[in-house]
């Protein structure tokens, strides 16, 4: 069976006894090899450029693809546009003086890098969190799990033609941009920890605002559940699209959604916990076709179970100092430096020495919005480190499009693109 | 410790080099020789099922004494284990180190970062380019300690460069080559084409 009949019967899906569309399987979806052969006889390959500056690219990826009609034969993504240098950077900066870098990464979800390079940092240095740090630091993952999330989901919906999911989307992720700016006073650079604690503690307001935000979000999702799952278009533009299987994810280095999506109940949080993600009731959901709609409905779950995560986190929120207590690590209140000798003395010394980290290595993986971003960090005694090494989800993601678009029409390649879920700042760091 | 590094050192004896722990991980060093052999070994082996290849990256110290490092994430899914295999290198000799792109398809493009990054080239590689910085670029390897943080050349000359590049380079010659394209090309281009060349690198002549 062709392609494009599949396409044909999907365009009026039946439901089975559960009201969900009824699934094809995905052997009669998959591109049958011959076939490009059949219609390669006209020998009139054709070579598009898509990118680097085209809205469905998603920020400055470049894709030179060579077709043949409308297939898509080969695709060779071209990275690089965004390029900073940030690991080189990197090697230059205290510890503390990296953080606003990680925000400029996955700029996407900029709370989680900054927790997940204070990670690397603290296992590095030994140091133990504080209570009130460690919930917080969970608020400030999942907030940016439920933004990533809600532009992909608007972003990939606008690729495949929907406009309305767009909006909701957006509008939910204003709501947390606002609260991330009455914790921070920054919208998206938000650089909201340091090694050893935070850069601020949260106000009552916030946690108002975060618990009114935590009841009224579900509202969205199921409207967007409602408008998108069971749309005969957008079922037909997504199923069957992209697919990758279970052996194929784990072979390709695949991370987070994409990953689960195939099939493989892999998440950081619940393989190797980190901040205290082990004592929070929360489910990881996991795909079986590992095609574009199994991504959509991964990452539409998991904002379910990120609200519930931040519910959880609400409730046990303690008191408490969100610092640790240890003077070397932590600036002192300007108050205390400008009038006291012994606050002023280590003022001075994190300021213009640094933070001196033990000679050693760490990595840390936590559960991105994207996949795993690790943060590699290897010090040689001094307050700078030898080498920060960012493993960027979506950068190892994007590196298996060229195996899921191939194949496929080049319609289908924006779908898969935006699939992956990648922000440029951080492919290309 | 991670007892893999037992089983390996039994397995391998005299190719396997040092093993040290940090902050809770295994580090083992290992010849590069062995390295393709031994990641095939740890990864279908049962007992030790490395499946998933975390990261490739590479570290160079800023003591010139100490060797440049290759570093392989590794990690089993189902065991949840994990252990970093690492390769020395001396940073003024061969960096040629096999590829494990046939082993995970994963490593394609963090081999290439680390090529682009360090200058460590993979024998076996399917696409050996550069990733990050375009495929003219001049200046060297940016990660590499020796490498000044703003970059070899002048700004001057950066922007000159910038200025000046070849528009041809826009598509690589491989791209170019694709179909149809092929016979719209100069006769040099096909020319250099057929020897293999990749991009043009302005100021070599």
């Amino acid at each position: 069976m062709s392609k494009r009949t599949v396409e044909l019967e999907l365009a009026t899906p039946g439901l089975d006894a559960q009201g969900r569309p009824a699934r094809l399987p995905l052997a009669a979806a998959a591109p049958e090899p011959e076939r490009l052969s059949e219609s390669g006889a006209s020998g009139e390959h054709m070579l598009i450029n898509l990118g680097p500056q085209h809205p469905a690219t998603h920020g400055v990826l470049r894709l030179v693809v060579e077709l043949d009609g409308e297939t898509v034969v080969r695709v060779i993504p071209h990275v690089g546009y965004l390029h900073s240098g940030f690991e080189k950077l990197g090697e230059y900066r205290h510890y503390n003086q990296i953080i606003p870098l990680t925000d400029r990464t996955d700029y996407l979800s900029p709370m989680a890098n900054n927790v997940g390079f204070a990670l690397a940092a603290e296992r590095l240095m030994g140091i133990e969190l504080t209570p009130r740090c460690t919930v917080l630091r969970v608020i400030a993952c999942e907030m940016s799990r439920i933004i990533s999330h809600m532009v992909w989901l608007g972003t990939t919906s606008i690729d495949l033609g929907a406009f309305t999911p767009f909006l909701w989307a957006f509008q939910e992720r204003e709501r947390i941009y606002n609260l991330q700016e009455m914790w921070t006073g920054a919208r998206l650079t938000t650089s909201v920890t340091r090694v050893g604690g935070m850069m601020a503690d949260v106000t009552d307001d916030f946690v108002a605002g975060l618990r009114q935000f935590v009841d009224t979000y579900p509202k969205t999702l199921h409207e967007i559940d409602r408008v998108l799952t069971r749309n005969a278009v957008w079922v037909g533009r997504t199923q069957g699209v992209g697919a990758m299987t279970a052996q194929e994810a784990i072979n390709y280095s695949l991370s987070g959604p994409m990953l689960r999506a195939s099939g493989v109940p892999y998440d950081v949080r619940k393989d190797r916990p980190y901040l205290d993600y082990d004592s929070y009731e929360f489910d990881v959901p996991v795909g079986e076709h590992g095609d574009v709609y199994d991504r959509y409905l991964v990452r539409l779950e998991e904002c379910h179970q990120s609200n519930r995560i931040l519910r959880q986190a609400l409730e046990r929120l303690p008191g408490g100092p969100v610092n640790v207590a240890d003077p070397r690590l932590i600036l002192p209140p300007k108050s205390r430096a400008m009038s006291d000798m012994e606050a002023m003395i280590y003022h001075f010394k994190q300021v213009m020495e640094g933070v001196k980290a033990p000679v050693g290595e760490a990595y840390v993986g936590i559960e991105n919005p994207k996949g795993e971003l690790g943060t590699y960090l290897v010090s040689d005694g001094t307050a700078k480190p030898v080498r920060w090494r960012i493993r960027p989800p979506s950068f190892i993601n994007l590196a298996a499009l060229p195996k899921m678009a191939e194949g496929h029409l080049l319609s289908d390649l924006i779908a898969i693109n935006a699939s992956v879920d990648i922000v440029m700042g951080e492919v290309d760091r | 410790m991670n007892p893999s590094v037992e089983t390996l050192r039994a397995t391998f004896g005299s190719a396997i080099g040092r093993a040290v722990e940090s902050c809770g991980d295994t580090i083992v060093y290992v010849e590069r020789a062995a390295l393709l052999e031994m990641m095939s070994w740890l990864r279908d082996t049962p007992g030790q099922q490395y499946d998933y290849l975390v990261d490739v990256t590479a570290v160079e110290y800023r003591d010139r004494e100490r060797p440049l490092e290759l570093v392989y994430n590794l990690r089993s899914l189902e065991r949840r284990a994990d252990l970093r295999v690492k390769v020395e290198l001396e940073p003024g000799g061969d960096l040629t180190v096999d590829s494990i792109v046939p082993l995970w398809r994963g490593a394609d493009w963090l081999e290439r970062e680390v090529y682009d990054m360090f200058g460590i080239a993979f024998r076996g590689h399917p696409d050996l380019r550069r990733i990050l910085m375009w495929e003219t670029y001049a200046e060297g390897h940016p990660l590499r300690k020796d490498f000044p943080l703003r970059g070899r050349f002048s700004r001057a000359e950066q922007v000159r460069q910038a200025l000046t590049a070849n528009p041809e380079a826009h598509y690589s010659l491989e791209e170019l080559s694709i179909a149809a394209a092929y016979d719209e090309l100069p006769p040099d281009m096909r020319e250099r084409l057929r020897r293999g060349e990749r991009g043009k690198i302005p100021y070599s002549e």
